[in-house]
């Protein structure tokens, strides 16, 4: 079975946990013996190669052509874009017949006189600009490669992959790591829950990381619960060793993620104001970059806090692994997660966890310290409770090594291959 | 004719309340009154008061002579029972009263100090055994330890405070292919022993309202006709429950009462056998055996030891800490030391710290306060904490006011 999957990040571009699931996921399929090529905005040609094929859409070949007929369902995209920046570049897009100079710039001319587009493969402001030409370059692969199903990763690979089926018939699979909801709460960027919702009303079956995600996706899209699977994220094994800690009685409560809505940092600083009169021991590192970010640091200082703060900005995966084994315990209060695989990340490395219960995480972590991401004296004193008292880190450790046996990217990935002969392949 | 001896446990703990770190040092309001009073008047609407008015019924129809029951009642659920329902406390005076109850001595909070020292243990029997007198005018000859705990070593204990026998469980462990339907006596202490019959008990503390099971429905009929069924060289059939199995964990529309009631009666009327006390069964019965009972044995889960207390990390840390302070705590003379004391060891503490998810993880929820063990562990640490501080100022103090009078 040959597998095309669409996916935005890939080791060693990393912006979160989405980028280590893929991989995971990748290197599970080639395991059971699927071929995989997945294809990324652009192919910084370090990643590993390891019976996988990866492909940048900036290396697909773009014929010369005076139009590009548009599939059937781009209208309801450009119905959304004209209220961005994007807008006019949409509106082009939006005609039924689009004259050649619409191509979306940037373009490169190969050397062999063939058109190529090009690719940030960052978040930046022009996103949606760089989405709708990705699923264009992808939409080339339809008689470029083979492949028997389209397995798309996230809303910003949806309409390529339903550009690819609309043009060869293959079966598409979208695969929900997070959803606008989770990003943006109540308040949904209306573009991008629109593409999650074609993507995923056009896809022959879902896979939501967790049963919580699958509750979102039906309750908030709409879609019939016998197309969804929850199948859970997993983790790869640990191939380090733990670095020493310098000798000091400090004790460090770490947070870890983007400094967004979604991952509930303004709840960390909160607990950590409730504690730190009480453990002066306790020092609090918050790792990681986001639109809060500003606020929180200002909330820190107005607390007096900063000297007992730390802020790291966003790091490289090498050095999330050192602040692991640095860390006391991992604080994870997401106000909504999908899955949250930096909570596996965490217990890889034997540092006690406390996540929120929202968090799809919990569903496969039994032995893991929950509590509801808005019950800051719940969750300081959960944090007093690792620091303080001695009996939860022995057992914590015994068991997160039984959990971790469970979640392995074999399984999840025999579980996906499951969902694929669900459709007949 | 089978003798069926009825025991009922019948325990309430003092659950604390949210009790956070900065709560340490600041309050001692350790307990969550409301929700001790609602569970308290919640069971003794559902259970107590229905059952208590049950049994009455039937000790007046049948005559103790027939129909008798035993209790072991906690210190700590009399002492609820007087903060939050009086009129409880005087139906069980009530049912004593009519004749037809033997009361069992046990610890007063209920608690594991069995696992951890002698002479707590000692007190804390006779503690029950004075409170029982005082309020039934009854004086306790038979011993269930917490949950059926029971060893070798309690065995002596217990024997020399002067019981005659003990309650415990009938493992398969402990007994193999020995039928627990017979009177056995301790191997190292002249003590006798009752042993549960785990099948029949579980059927109705259990089972009775499970529809996958397969003996679903259990009719009183059916139950009847079980016991009438045992061979009969086996005179003695031991049926050791929770009392909350009556109305709470099989609620009253489950037909427990109907089924109760009719079963008693079809047992008298069809002369299957006659129910009585533990005491009546020292009378009629000669021990069969002598048993030896080296590793304290329970009647808690599949596993039928204490690793619903003490079977992990948690608990083993919150077990060691509290019983770190019994020398410093004996040296004090406070009511509420001496109070918060007794409560602290009661055994539901360490139970709700219980990690045993996914094989007793439902019987481990009932009535328990926590969402995670890790929320009852730090709980507990948390009281536990401002309870030591409270008992290292009252110690120095002791020394203090001993070293001015020498």
């Amino acid at each position: 079975m040959k597998v095309l999957m669409l996916g935005w990040e890939f080791p060693p571009r990393i912006a979160g946990g989405l980028a280590v699931a893929c991989y995971g996921l990748v290197r599970g399929l080639v395991y059971h013996g699927i071929k995989v090529t997945f294809v990324m905005p652009l192919r910084t040609g370090e990643e590993p190669p390891n019976g996988y094929r990866l492909l940048g859409a900036n290396e697909i070949d773009i014929p010369f052509t005076q139009t590009v007929s548009l599939p059937t369902f781009w209208h309801q995209v450009t119905f959304y874009g004209v209220r961005t920046v994007l807008g006019p570049y949409l509106e082009q897009l939006a005609v039924p017949e689009l004259r050649f100079e619409a191509v979306p710039e940037p373009v490169t001319l190969s050397s062999e006189g063939k058109l190529r587009l090009e690719f940030s493969g960052k978040y930046g402001a022009d996103l949606l600009n760089e989405v709708y030409r990705y699923a264009y370059a992808v939409s080339h692969l339809a008689d470029q490669e083979e492949f028997d199903v389209i397995h798309a990763h996230d809303w910003l690979t949806y309409l390529g992959g339903l550009w690819l089926k609309e043009k060869t018939g293959k079966p598409l699979v979208v695969h929900v790591h997070a959803t606008e909801y989770d990003r943006s709460g109540e308040n949904p960027n209306p573009q991008v829950r629109a593409i999650e919702q074609m993507g995923m009303e056009g896809a022959d079956l879902v896979i939501a990381v967790s049963f919580y995600t699958r509750s979102v996706v039906i309750e908030k899209y709409g879609i019939p619960p016998e197309k969804i699977w929850a199948i859970h994220n997993a983790v790869l094994p640990k191939d380090r060793q733990p670095i020493e800690r310098p000798p000091s009685n400090r004790k460090v409560v770490t947070f870890l993620g983007r400094v967004t809505y979604q991952k509930g940092p303004e709840y960390f600083v909160e607990a950590a104001a409730r504690l730190a009169p009480y453990v002066p021991e306790a020092h609090f590192v918050m790792a990681g970059t986001g639109d809060l970010l500003r606020g929180i640091i200002q909330r820190v200082a107005q607390l007096r806090l900063g000297a007992r703060f730390s802020f790291t900005g966003f790091l490289p995966p090498a050095e999330v692994e050192r602040l692991f084994d640095l860390s006391d315990v991992y604080v994870m209060p997401s106000v909504s997660e999908p899955f949250g695989i930096s909570a596996l990340e965490a217990l890889r490395a034997g540092v006690p966890v406390i996540i929120s219960r929202q968090s799809g995480v919990a569903e496969v972590l039994s032995h893991a310290l929950i509590v509801d991401f808005w019950d800051v004296e719940g969750l300081a004193d959960l944090i007093y409770g690792v620091l303080r008292y001695k009996g939860i880190r022995p057992f914590f450790v015994r068991h997160a090594q039984a959990q971790l046996s469970q979640l392995q990217w074999e399984r999840a990935s025999a579980r996906v291959i499951e969902a694929y002969r669900s459709l007949g392949l | 004719m089978k003798h069926i001896c009825l025991y009922f446990q019948v325990h309430q703990p003092f659950r604390l309340r949210i009790y956070r770190f900065f709560d340490i040092g600041v309050s001692q309001e350790y307990y969550h009154d409301l929700n001790n009073r609602v569970l308290l008047q919640r069971i003794a609407r559902k259970c107590y008061l229905p059952m208590n008015a049950l049994l009455k019924r039937l000790i007046d129809k049948w005559g103790k002579d027939k129909f008798s029951v035993a209790f072991a009642i906690s210190g700590t659920a009399i002492e609820q029972m007087q903060l939050y329902a009086p009129d409880v406390l005087e139906s069980f005076q009530d049912l004593v009263q009519s004749g037809g109850v033997e009361l069992i001595g046990e610890t007063y909070p209920h608690s594991l100090a069995c696992l951890k020292s002698k002479r707590e243990f000692e007190r804390q029997v006779k503690q029950h055994t004075e409170l029982m007198t005082s309020l039934f005018g009854q004086r306790p000859r038979i011993f269930r330890n917490t949950e059926l705990i029971y060893y070798d070593e309690v065995a002596r204990w217990v024997s020399e405070m002067g019981f005659e026998a003990a309650l415990a469980e009938g493992a398969d462990t402990l007994l193999g292919w020995r039928s627990p339907n017979y009177l056995y006596e301790s191997a190292v202490a002249p003590l006798k022993l009752l042993l549960r019959n785990y099948r029949l008990s579980d059927d109705v503390a259990f089972r009775f309202s499970n529809r996958e099971w397969s003996e679903w429905p259990l009719t009183a009929e059916k139950y009847a006709r079980w016991i009438a069924d045992i061979p009969a060289d086996q005179q003695l059939i031991n049926l050791f429950m929770d009392y909350e199995t009556f109305g709470e964990h099989q609620w009253a529309e489950t037909g427990i009462f109907e089924f109760f009631e009719r079963w008693v009666d079809l047992i008298l009327t069809e002369k299957i056998g006659v129910f009585v006390t533990p005491a009546e069964v020292l009378k009629h019965h000669q021990p069969k055996a002598k048993l030896s009972v080296p590793m304290p044995l329970s009647w808690a889960d599949t596993e039928r030891d204490l690793t619903a207390w003490l079977g992990n990390e948690l608990q083993m840390d919150a077990f060691e800490t509290l019983y770190a302070l019994e020398n410093e705590v004996w040296s004090i003379q406070d009511d509420h030391i001496q109070r918060d004391w007794l409560r602290l060891q009661t055994s539901d503490h360490f139970y709700y710290m219980c990690t045993k998810f996914f094989s007793d993880g439902d019987v481990h929820k009932y009535f328990n306060p926590y969402n995670s063990p890790y929320e009852a562990y730090v709980t507990y640490m948390n009281v536990l904490a401002d309870f030591r501080e409270r008992v290292r100022r009252y110690a120095s103090e002791a020394i203090v006011a001993g070293g001015e009078t020498v």
